[in-house]
């Protein structure tokens, strides 16, 4: 598998399938790890790294799936393909931009990553669509414990996993949800929501696009610590909160069609109708529409139109994947012109409604 | 609640102890970001939220100690990696896993603060649960062969290659 061929296809989480998936969008659990052997990477001579990167390789394809895994050499890539796999979710922002010997490894699903080099010698992440963390926890669980056999962890029996920062130490966990809430960023209550996931210590962030924009209501909710609890009870504290903020945003998307059903649909339709006939188009303006279209088909008040669809343009209207299917390198007002082109030939029936269909 | 600079929702709620009275901060991701990377005396450094929040926390840590007693704890280095508790404070990264034994005393109420806990209750590694300090000490052990070796003292290079690869086959015990 080569990384042109994953720009083509859509990774697991995009299927837009799963339990609750018209507001969870993905189900994602990393861990962070380091070799018992070696500094932590602030520490690392470019040798260490290099040393660190080869021993790891060297377990992943012992790793179920491992032989089948595509493995990217991360230094050696160009500033539009890492971009891509920040925006596949496969890597993190400070992968793609940090320095020296890194790489991460992606099963041919994208349903598995794992990054050597980033902040903790090892990050292995699984991303799951829809809401299903306790299948992910399964299988991030049997694939850690498949590189430890080959590798001696960085383990202290009351602290835990021994990680770069402190702020991992323990599980070296990170349990996250993304949701899609639009109704009640639109009721405005998204606020009082934050404020209360904060005082049972969970995090909440914005996903960002380019830049630092925040992008099409989606927001990420994960455990803050991640010492002192089991994994199970951390996955649990998720898991408990979510059935509650998919009620909210619920709540507030019936409270829209039954207070103001006509301004909502105006709201959707002409969303909709700027997508489908725009010549240039921002990436922001794009991920905000598309999410009220999004909501306008989860609602009904868009009927020829499919989840995975929209969930596969929120990706490949991003500048990265519109320049890796564009096959060239696109400044911003390109960008731009080839965003709308690719919106039209997409959501325009006669020329085929589906971006698989390219 | 509203970002105190911006129109983003306050997702960091930051109490700043560093000057004459607390100070209270509520702010989004991105312009808590700004401001503690702002704030730190190695901005460059201090790359990502999770240094940042551990810098600010280490930094609140050591409030309340006199400058003498701070400044020789800054300089108290792990015998490991060799990084000294400054670097850490500054950086927000530690060097090695040895530095949770090194540092035990100062990261203690830092982790308490930061994670409400200070023992570890979830998995346990399958293959080498008894924890990993003797293999850490490998990156001691080779550092001192390669200072040996630029030495030119060959036979004690010669000794610490022989502990390493005794370590290295686990047949040290």
């Amino acid at each position: 598998m080569e990384l042109d061929e994953l720009a083509r296809q859509r990774g697991e989480w995009l299927r837009g399938s799963g339990p609750e998936s018209d507001i969870v969008i993905s189900s994602r659990i990393r861990l962070a790890r380091n070799l018992a052997d070696f500094p932590f990477i602030s520490r690392a001579t470019e040798k260490d790294r290099s040393r660190i990167e080869s021993v790891l390789r060297e377990a992943i394809p012992d790793t179920e799936n491992g032989a089948k895994m595509l493995y990217v050499n991360v230094e050696q890539l160009g500033a539009v393909d890492r971009q891509f796999l920040v925006e596949r979710h496969l890597i993190s922002r400070e992968h793609a931009e940090s320095q020296g010997a890194r790489a991460v490894a992606i099963d041919p699903a994208e349903t598995l990553s794992v990054m050597i080099n980033e902040e903790d010698h090892l990050r292995i992440q699984v991303l799951f669509s829809g809401l299903n963390l306790n299948d992910a926890w399964e299988l991030i669980n049997r694939v850690d414990d498949q590189i430890e056999s080959k590798v001696t962890y960085a383990f202290h029996p009351r602290l835990g996993y021994l990680t770069a920062c402190p702020t991992n130490v323990g599980t070296g966990m990170r349990v996250s949800v993304m949701l899609h809430l639009p109704a009640l960023v639109l009721t405005r209550q998204i606020d009082k929501v934050f404020r209360s996931l904060q005082k049972i210590s969970l995090a909440v962030r914005g996903l960002y696009g380019e830049g630092s924009q925040a992008m099409g209501d989606f927001y990420q909710i994960s455990n803050q610590v991640t010492l002192g609890k089991s994994e199970e009870r951390l996955i649990k504290d998720v898991v408990d909160i979510v059935p509650k903020i998919i009620e909210y945003e619920r709540t507030a998307r019936q409270f829209l069609i039954k207070e103001s059903q006509e301004n909502l649909h105006d709201r959707v339709s002409r969303a909709y109708g700027i997508l489908r006939t725009a010549q240039t188009i921002s990436s922001e303006e794009t991920m905000h529409l598309l999410s009220s279209v999004r909501m306008g088909v989860n609602l009904g008040l868009i009927e020829d139109l499919e989840i995975p669809t929209l969930n596969e343009l929120f990706l490949k209207t991003q500048p990265a994947h519109l320049q890796k299917l564009a096959g060239t390198e696109l400044d911003t007002a390109d960008r731009n012109i080839e965003r709308a082109r690719f919106l039209r030939r997409h959501l325009n029936k006669d020329s085929g409604g589906s971006a698989t269909r390219n | 609640m509203k970002c105190q600079k911006c129109e983003r929702p306050a997702t960091f709620h930051i109490t700043e102890l560093t000057g004459g009275k607390p100070l209270e901060l509520h702010l989004c991701e991105e312009c808590a970001r700004n401001y503690l990377t702002q704030s730190s005396e190695q901005p460059a450094t201090a790359t990502t939220m999770a240094a940042a929040l551990a810098h600010q926390l280490a930094q609140q840590m050591v409030v309340g100690q006199t400058a003498e007693e701070l400044a020789q704890l800054d300089q108290r280095a792990c015998p490991v990696c060799g990084i000294t508790f400054h670097d850490f404070r500054s950086q927000g990264r530690l060097g090695c896993p040895h530095d949770y034994i090194a540092f035990e005393a100062q990261l203690g109420p830092l982790l308490l603060n930061i994670h409400g806990e200070n023992e570890h209750v979830g998995k346990i590694p399958k293959y080498h649960p008894q924890g990993s300090e003797k293999r850490t000490q490998l990156i001691r052990l080779r550092r001192e062969m390669a200072a040996a070796v630029t030495e030119e003292n060959y036979e004690r290079a010669k000794e610490l290659r022989d502990e390493i690869q005794r370590i290295e086959s686990g047949t040290d015990s």
